[in-house]
């Protein structure tokens, strides 16, 4: 892409692995919050987010309206750009990768090719090896986290259940992939191939996560946090950050609530202060119990 | 063995424990102002400089790591570096210390992040690799401090002051630990694995 910013020296590089892994790096043990204005934007970035979701509407309000959800507004998109200095991510619908290439061009930090908005293509998803910025993608297992790993997100987020402030999927989610990570370390090198063919992943990738006892990539919990309680939650499991969707502007003290759900992010490992920032958050979002939910209301089965 | 704390408030402070081990330090994380006794230095990682300045404030950690910093080294990458200088053109909660003016996202955003090699005297003759992610720049620098590295376009981005070290690149991202060696050794005067 061209720039208009300050030569960096000859043979500098741009758009590598290690810059699409390294943004996600350095968000980590942090909030990003789902904003539908500048507004929520300056708010969130004042409550301490290390990153900001750009949409039109929050997933509780796309459940709510149903018809088709696409990628929102460039001039929205621009507007939130312009309104904060930490990074914004906007999100495409899966495999429209013409939606990427518009973001891309816009200069959004991060995109997340979502399963919040209605897929574009059902059977493939982007490749995100063709683009210089970094992709997030949702999983809710590690074969689905490691195929999008393979077509080059640099950054996976659980998928949970979007738009119902019930945080049951998030942790069935989270557990999942973090559990197949532990087992996968007991095995011996030759039963790896096996598993791959199993869970439908790259083998490269499956040995690569054997050895680092962990994904190659970032991965961050989403879908239906909406307390600090929660946000803690996740981070004890193991992810290693939050995103919070509706859980903050659906909810009765939005900037008190994001600021709570930040410092419960950081002092995960601190019951006495998740108690303390828990105190007098206001109404917490109405939220959906999953269970009661009608599988075609289920947005995490979207994506393959 | 050296005690060396690494802010953990938010960002890349993982990385930044992993090379301190593999040097023979003990890797301390710091959320809270008594987590500071103790310590031979300390490292601010990469990260968000907003959310790690917002979460100095709440936790009542400014002061703190100022006043660790009159007599303790200290080192900053990238946001660290952001909170360690004393004039960032903008209102941010900042540690404030060093005598340098730093200019936040001064590549722009993501999608112009770069990776290219720097010379540095200071580590030798073999090029350093540097990671710079949404990296700021170092626009001024006072009398006290001595300028390491520059693009090749002159632009600063590697400063010592005293015994304190700003980076505008992650050394934590790359498997070159000369900068971590320089950091120990030469800055705090402490010893160094192999």
């Amino acid at each position: 892409m061209a720039s208009n910013n300050p030569i960096s020296g000859n043979g500098a590089e741009k758009g590598t692995e290690t810059l699409k892994r390294g943004l996600a790096q350095m968000l980590k043990g942090g909030v990003i919050m789902d904003v539908v204005t500048p507004e929520h934007a300056r708010i969130a970035e004042e409550a301490g987010a290390v990153a900001v979701m750009a949409l039109e509407r929050v997933p509780a309000d796309i459940r709510a309206d149903g018809g088709v959800a696409r990628m929102s507004d460039p001039a929205l998109i621009q507007s939130i750009m312009d309104a904060v200095s930490i990074p914004v991510m906007a999100k495409c619908r899966i495999g429209h990768f013409v939606e990427a290439q518009i973001l891309e061009a816009i200069g959004v930090d991060y995109i997340d090719e979502s399963e919040v908005l209605t897929p574009a293509d059902e059977q493939y998803h982007i490749n995100k090896h063709d683009f210089n910025v970094p992709f997030v993608c949702g999983c809710r297992n590690l074969g689905e986290a490691l195929r999008r790993i393979g077509e080059g997100a640099a950054m996976i987020r659980t998928k949970g259940e979007a738009g119902t402030g019930d945080v049951v999927e998030a942790v069935r989610h989270g557990r999942t992939v973090l559990g197949e990570i532990r087992r996968l370390q007991t095995m011996r090198e030759d039963e790896m191939m096996t598993y791959a063919k199993e869970i439908g992943a790259p083998y490269a990738l499956v040995k690569e996560t054997a050895e680092l006892g962990r994904m190659p990539v970032v991965n961050f919990a989403a879908g239906g946090i909406a307390t600090p309680a929660d946000a803690a939650l996740m981070m004890q499991i193991g992810v290693d950050g939050v995103f919070v969707g509706s859980g903050i502007f659906k909810s009765g003290d939005p900037a008190h609530r994001a600021k709570a759900i930040v410092e419960a992010t950081t002092h995960f490992n601190d019951p006495k202060i998740i108690a303390e920032v828990s105190r007098n958050l206001g109404e917490p979002m109405v939220g959906i119990n999953v269970t009661s939910m009608d599988d075609a209301e289920r947005i995490a089965t979207r994506g393959w | 063995m050296a005690n060396i704390g690494v802010l953990a408030l938010q960002g890349a402070f993982i990385e930044h424990e992993k090379t301190l081990r593999s040097l023979g330090a003990r890797a301390v994380e710091v959320r809270l102002p008594e987590q500071l006794a103790g310590l031979d230095a300390l490292i601010i990682p990469g990260g968000e400089s907003t959310t790690i300045g917002k979460l100095a404030v709440t936790f009542r950690l400014l002061e703190p790591l100022r006043d660790f910093a009159v007599h303790k080294p200290v080192w900053g990458t990238c946001a660290g570096m952001i909170l360690l200088a004393n004039d960032i053109g903008r209102d941010q909660p900042l540690i404030g210390v060093m005598d340098i003016k730093v200019d936040r996202n001064a590549f722009g955003r993501q999608v112009d992040s770069f990776e290219t090699d720097l010379t540095v005297p200071e580590l030798g003759a073999a090029p350093f690799h540097a990671v710079f992610i949404r990296a700021p720049l170092v626009t001024g620098v006072g009398e006290h401090a001595h300028v390491l590295a520059r693009l090749d376009d002159g632009g600063i981005v590697a400063v010592r002051q005293g015994h304190w070290l700003a980076t505008a690149f992650h050394p934590e991202l790359t498997p070159d630990d000369r900068f971590h060696r320089y950091f120990l050794r030469e800055v705090a005067g402490l010893p160094v694995l192999g």
